[in-house]
C-alpha cells in the first residue's frame, strides 16, 4: 500500500471504532453489480528505483532542446530559468497548498498573488491584474466573452495574426456559446485595420505569431471606430522595451505568462495572464487577491470580490474557472523578482539584438525575410529557396531546431520558417545555424 | 509577527537578483527597430539572497499537506509523493516544445496513452482525453462534446437545458452557462439520492444533459444511479459525472459502468498531483463511444502497432480548448503516481480513504452528526447546527481548529446542509492524525457551549485573525502604488 500509512492493528481498531467487520462493508451502498470484480488490468507497481528508471527511459525518447540549440517559439519560448524560480515554488508550503480560501493560514501565498497581480498590472500598463487563467489562449477567449456580455453583442472580431491555435480556442469557446467570429487578414505581416467589421470586440496580439509589431494605436482607434473594446494578447517579454498595450488605451491585456519562468514542458502546465482597465474589475473572470485588515487592524490579504466567482453565483458567474495556475504564477512573481527592473530590459534587449544578428546572417546563408518592411521583436519568418519541413529536418542532424514550418499555418507558406531568438542563444550558435543553414540548401 | 513588507518595498535602485544571461552578439539600436519604446517596467530591484529569503518567509505564512493534516472536504488533499516531482523535473521532459516535431516526443505521446489506457481501465470510459487542464476546464468540455453530440443529430437548438442538482458544485452549473446552456436546479431527496419524482417532472425534449456527482457531494453513494442515467438517457439527454469525489471509487467500482455517458477526473486531486495553491490541475476526460468523435485535439492514440501517436483525422473534432496538448508535466506526475500503486495497489486508494472518512465520522458523532444516517464515502458531511444556539457557527469551529495546527475542513457545502463541515481526510493520513484532530474538534465543540465568545475570537495563534473581508471590496486594493 504505497502511499497508506495504516497497520492492521490500525485497522482492526478504526474498524471496531466505526461498528463494522470488514472494509467492504462500508460500501454497502454501493450496488453489488456496479462493484468491480478482480483486478484492474494495468500494469505492475513499480518500486521508487525501477519508476525512476521507467520513467527516464520515456523522457529519453525525446528530444531534449536543453541538449540541442532551440530556435523554436511560436509562443513558447526557450528562455533562462533563475535557479531561485524551482528552489522556491518546490517549497512543501506552497507546492502542496490548496486554494487560499483560509486568509489565516494562507497569508504567504495570499501575499505572493497580490505582487503578481501588482508586477503584471505594472508590465502590461493595465489599472490591475487577477490572479490567473489557464493560459494565454483560454485567458483569450474568456476576454472576448466578456467583452460580448458587456457590450451585448455576440461578434468577435479577431486578427490572423494571432497564434493558430489560440484562435482555434477561440473558434470553440465561440461556436458553444453560439458567438460569431469574424476575421482581419494580414496585409505585408501586419492585422488589416482598414476594414473593421461590426463587433464587440477587437482580438489582436503584439507581436503577433509571425513575430510582427502591430499598430496598436491603429487598432485602438479601429476598435473606436465600431464602438468596441480592445483585447490585446502581449507576449511579456516584448513588454519590457516595447511601449505597454495599457498605455495605448486596451481595455484588457491577456497572455501567455511562459516567458517569465516556467519551463516549455511540452506546452503545460502554462500561466494565462489577464490585466484590464478598472471599469472592468466586477465583470472579469478568475479570482483577485485584496488587502485589507483584521479586527485589531492588522494588515493582511485575502480573496476579494468573491461575488463574480462560480462557488457563489454559480451559473451567474463571470465564468466558470475554480482552479488556476497559482504555482506557475508564484513561479513567475519570482521571476520577475530576480531579473527586475533592469533584467526585464536586458532580457528583451539582449533578445532584440540576437534577432537582428540572426536576420542578418540567416539571410545571407540564402533566406529571405518574407515581410522586409515589418518590425519585428524576437522572432521572424524566413521564406527559404526549399521546403522549411525538410530544411528543419535536416537541420536537426546538426544539433539545430530550427524552427516552424509555417506550411500548416499560412497560405501558401510551405517554404516559410518562423524562427525565434532568445536572449540564451549566443553568436557562435547563430553562426552554426547559418552555416547549417548554407550547406543544407546547397546539399 | 509583523508584516512582511512587499517585496516592492525591499526594492534598491542597482540591485537584481539573478546573474542572467547577454547577448554577445553586436550592440542594435533598440529604439530604431522596435519604434516606439516605453519607460523602465516599474519591478522590484532586489539582491538574490534577500529575494530568497522573502519567499521563503512568506512560505513560512503559508499552510501545505507537508505541514500537517488538511481535511478540505471535496479537495482530496492527499499526500503529493516527491518521486513525482523528481520524474517531472527530467530535462526530456521540462525541456520539450509543443510544436516540435511529432517524431520527436515519442516519450511524451507515451506518457500520455500510457495514462489514457490506465484511466480507462479504473473509470470504465471507452475513450480518454487529457486536453482539459482543470476540473471546471473538463466539464466545460463534456459540455461541449454533448453539445456536438446533439447538434450531430439535429437536436442542438431543441436541447437547451442542462439540469443540476443542488447540492452540485458551484462549478457545474457555471460551466453550463459557460457552454451557453439555461440552467434548472433538481432538488435531492430525504435519503440524499437524487428526487426521481423531481428529476423525471424536468426531464424533456429539452434536455441536454443532467450533470451529477457521484458520490454526491453529501459523500453519498448515489444508490439509483443506474435509474437516473436510464430515465435521462429516455429523455434523450446525456449524463455527466461529475468526478471530484473519484477517490473513493478508484479500483472499488467504475462510473463508465454505472451509465454515465461522460466524466471528468482531477488529476490534481484522485492522482497527486500538487494542488500548488490552486493550479495548476488536470482535468482529463473520459467518454463513451458516441462521443469521442468530437473530443477535442490534438487527439492522442495508439496506432496497430501499439505505438502512441497524434491522430489527425477527426472530420468532427469540436476544435482546441486550450493551447496544446494539456498539463503535459502534470500527466507524467500522475503516470509516476499509477505506477507506484499499479494493479497490486490501486484499490487501496478508495478503500482507506474510505476507512479514514467513516472513522473520523464514527469519532464525533456525539459532537458533530453526519446529515445523514448513511456510511459515508471518502468524506464525511457532519453538521454543527447544534451550536447556533450558542451562537457558534461551523465557521467558528473550523477558524478554532487553525489555534491547534490543523488546516479547517469546507463549510457551508454542500449548500443544501445546514452548518455543514465536510471533512475529507484522504487514504494517506494515519490513525494517529485523525485521532490528534478528532480529539482537538471534541474539545472545541465543548468549548462551543462553555465559552462561545473564545471561538469568535479564534483564531487567535495564526498570523493574521479574520479578514474583514467588506473593507477589502468597499476599499478595493489589488495592486501596489508606489508611495
Amino acid at each position: 500500500m504505497t502511499y497508506v500509512p495504516h497497520t492492521d492493528a490500525d485497522v482492526r481498531e478504526m474498524l471496531a471504532t466505526i461498528g463494522v467487520n470488514s472494509i467492504d462493508e462500508l460500501f454497502a451502498d454501493i450496488p453489488e453489480d456496479l462493484r468491480l470484480k478482480g483486478e484492474l488490468r494495468i500494469p505492475s507497481r513499480l518500486d521508487e528505483h525501477q519508476l525512476m528508471r521507467h520513467m527516464a527511459g520515456l523522457a529519453a525518447q525525446n528530444l531534449d532542446l536543453s541538449q540541442v540549440t532551440c530556435f523554436l517559439g511560436a509562443g513558447i519560448y526557450d528562455r533562462y530559468i533563475p535557479a531561485s524560480v524551482g528552489a522556491v515554488i518546490s517549497r512543501g508550503e506552497f507546492l502542496t497548498a490548496y486554494t487560499p480560501y483560509q486568509p489565516e493560514v494562507s497569508q504567504g501565498y495570499l501575499q505572493t498573488i497580490y505582487e503578481f497581480q501588482s508586477m503584471i498590472a505594472e508590465l502590461y500598463g493595465c489599472d490591475l491584474a487577477n490572479a490567473s487563467m489557464y493560459d494565454g489562449p483560454t485567458s483569450l477567449a474568456e476576454a472576448a466573452l466578456m467583452a460580448c456580455s458587456l457590450k451585448r453583442k455576440d461578434i468577435v472580431v479577431m486578427s490572423e495574426g494571432i497564434h493558430p491555435h489560440a484562435r482555434q480556442v477561440m473558434e470553440t469557446y465561440a461556436w458553444s456559446n453560439e458567438v460569431e467570429v469574424r476575421t482581419l487578414p494580414l496585409k505585408d505581416g501586419q492585422t488589416d485595420l482598414s476594414q473593421m467589421p461590426e463587433g464587440a470586440v477587437l482580438l489582436i496580439q503584439n507581436p503577433n505569431f509571425y513575430g510582427v509589431i502591430e499598430d496598436l494605436a491603429a487598432a485602438r482607434a479601429a476598435a473606436d471606430s465600431q464602438g468596441a473594446m480592445l483585447v490585446v494578447s502581449a507576449d511579456p517579454t516584448a513588454c519590457g522595451l516595447l511601449k505597454a498595450p495599457g498605455h495605448y488605451g486596451a481595455d484588457v491585456v491577456v497572455g501567455e505568462g511562459q516567458p517569465l519562468g516556467i519551463p516549455m514542458g511540452l506546452g503545460g502546465p502554462m500561466l494565462g495572464l489577464f490585466a484590464c482597465k478598472q471599469e472592468y474589475v466586477r465583470s472579469i473572470p478568475g479570482r483577485i487577491v485584496g488587502r485589507t485588515h483584521d479586527a485589531q487592524g492588522r494588515p493582511g490579504f485575502t480573496m476579494t470580490l468573491r461575488t463574480r466567482e462560480q462557488d457563489i453565483r454559480r451559473e451567474k458567474a463571470t465564468s466558470n474557472i475554480c482552479t488556476n495556475e497559482a504555482l506557475m504564477a508564484l513561479a513567475s512573481t519570482v521571476y520577475m523578482s530576480a531579473v527586475g527592473k533592469n533584467g526585464i530590459r536586458s532580457v528583451a534587449t539582449s533578445t532584440v539584438q540576437n534577432t537582428q544578428y540572426a536576420i542578418k546572417v540567416l539571410t545571407e546563408a540564402g533566406g529571405k525575410l518574407k515581410f522586409p518592411n515589418a518590425r519585428v521583436f524576437g522572432e521572424f519568418v524566413l521564406t527559404l529557396p526549399k521546403p522549411a519541413a525538410e530544411v528543419r529536418d535536416a537541420l536537426l542532424s546538426h544539433g539545430i531546431l530550427a524552427g516552424l514550418p509555417l506550411g500548416p499555418y499560412l497560405a501558401g507558406g510551405e517554404n516559410d520558417l518562423l524562427v525565434a531568438v532568445t536572449e540564451i542563444r549566443t553568436q557562435e550558435e547563430i553562426d552554426d545555424f547559418a552555416r547549417a543553414l548554407r550547406e543544407v540548401l546547397n546539399g | 509577527m509583523k508584516p512582511i513588507p512587499l517585496i516592492f518595498e525591499k526594492s534598491r535602485p542597482g540591485r537584481i537578483g539573478c546573474n542572467l544571461p547577454k547577448a554577445d552578439t553586436p550592440e542594435v539600436d533598440v529604439q530604431a527597430i522596435l519604434g516606439e519604446t516605453r519607460d523602465a517596467v516599474a519591478w522590484p530591484e532586489i539582491g538574490e539572497l534577500d529575494m530568497l529569503r522573502h519567499f521563503t518567509n512568506l512560505s513560512h505564512r503559508n499552510y501545505g499537506i507537508e505541514i500537517g493534516f488538511y481535511p478540505l472536504g471535496s479537495c482530496t488533499m492527499k499526500y503529493n509523493p516527491k518521486i513525482n516531482e523528481r520524474t517531472a523535473g527530467l530535462t526530456g521532459f521540462t525541456h520539450t516544445h509543443p510544436m516540435q516535431p511529432e517524431e520527436t516526443i515519442g516519450g511524451f505521446l507515451e506518457v500520455y496513452a500510457s495514462c489514457m489506457d490506465i484511466l480507462k481501465e479504473i473509470t470504465g470510459f471507452d475513450d480518454i482525453t487529457m486536453q482539459p487542464v482543470a476540473g471546471a476546464h473538463g466539464e466545460l468540455a463534456c459540455l461541449m462534446l454533448i453539445k456536438a453530440y446533439h447538434e450531430s443529430r439535429g437536436e442542438g437548438a431543441q436541447r437547451r437545458v442542462v439540469l443540476v442538482p443542488d447540492s452540485a458544485h458551484g462549478t457545474n452549473p457555471a460551466s453550463a452557462a459557460r457552454c451557453g446552456y439555461v440552467v434548472k436546479t433538481i432538488p435531492t431527496a430525504e435519503d440524499g439520492n437524487t428526487d426521481l419524482e423531481a428529476l423525471a417532472k424536468e426531464l424533456g425534449p429539452d434536455t441536454a444533459a443532467f450533470m451529477v456527482t457521484n458520490p454526491s457531494t453529501l459523500a453519498l453513494f448515489e444508490t439509483n444511479i443506474t435509474k437516473v442515467c436510464q430515465m435521462v438517457h429516455e429523455a434523450g439527454g446525456q449524463v455527466f459525472c461529475d468526478g471530484a469525489n473519484m477517490n473513493a471509487m478508484v479500483g472499488t467500482t467504475r462510473p463508465g459502468d454505472h451509465g454515465f455517458d461522460c466524466m471528468h477526473l482531477n488529476l490534481h486531486k484522485t492522482f497527486s498531483t500538487p494542488h500548488g495553491g490552486g493550479g495548476p490541475g488536470c482535468g482529463a476526460i473520459g467518454l463513451k463511444s458516441h462521443l469521442a468523435p468530437y473530443m477535442p485535439g490534438p487527439v492522442i492514440t495508439r496506432n496497430d502497432a501499439g505505438q502512441a501517436v497524434l491522430d489527425h483525422d477527426r472530420p468532427h473534432c469540436i476544435g482546441r480548448v486550450s493551447g496544446f496538448f494539456g498539463q503535459s508535466l502534470m500527466a507524467v506526475r500522475a503516470l509516476t503516481y499509477f505506477l507506484a500503486y499499479g494493479r497490486e495497489g490501486m484499490s487501496s486508494i478508495s478503500r482507506y480513504s474510505v476507512l479514514n472518512a467513516n472513522y473520523v465520522k464514527a469519532r464525533l458523532k456525539d459532537v458533530l452528526p453526519a446529515a445523514h444516517d448513511r456510511p459515508c464515502m471518502h468524506e464525511c458531511v457532519l453538521t454543527a447546527k447544534q451550536y447556533k444556539e450558542y451562537g457558534v457557527r461551523a465557521l467558528d469551529l473550523s477558524k478554532a481548529l487553525i489555534d491547534y495546527g490543523f488546516h479547517p475542513p469546507t463549510n457551508y457545502f454542500p449548500l443544501i446542509v445546514p452548518e455543514a463541515f465536510m471533512i475529507e481526510p484522504t487514504e494517506t493520513e494515519a490513525k494517529e492524525t485523525l485521532d490528534a484532530f478528532c480529539d482537538a474538534l471534541i474539545e472545541i465543540c465543548e468549548l462551543a457551549k462553555t465559552d462561545p465568545d473564545a471561538l469568535h475570537a479564534a483564531p487567535t495563534k495564526a498570523i493574521v485573525g479574520r479578514l474583514d473581508e467588506a473593507a477589502a471590496v468597499k476599499n478595493l486594493d489589488v495592486r501596489y502604488q508606489p508611495a
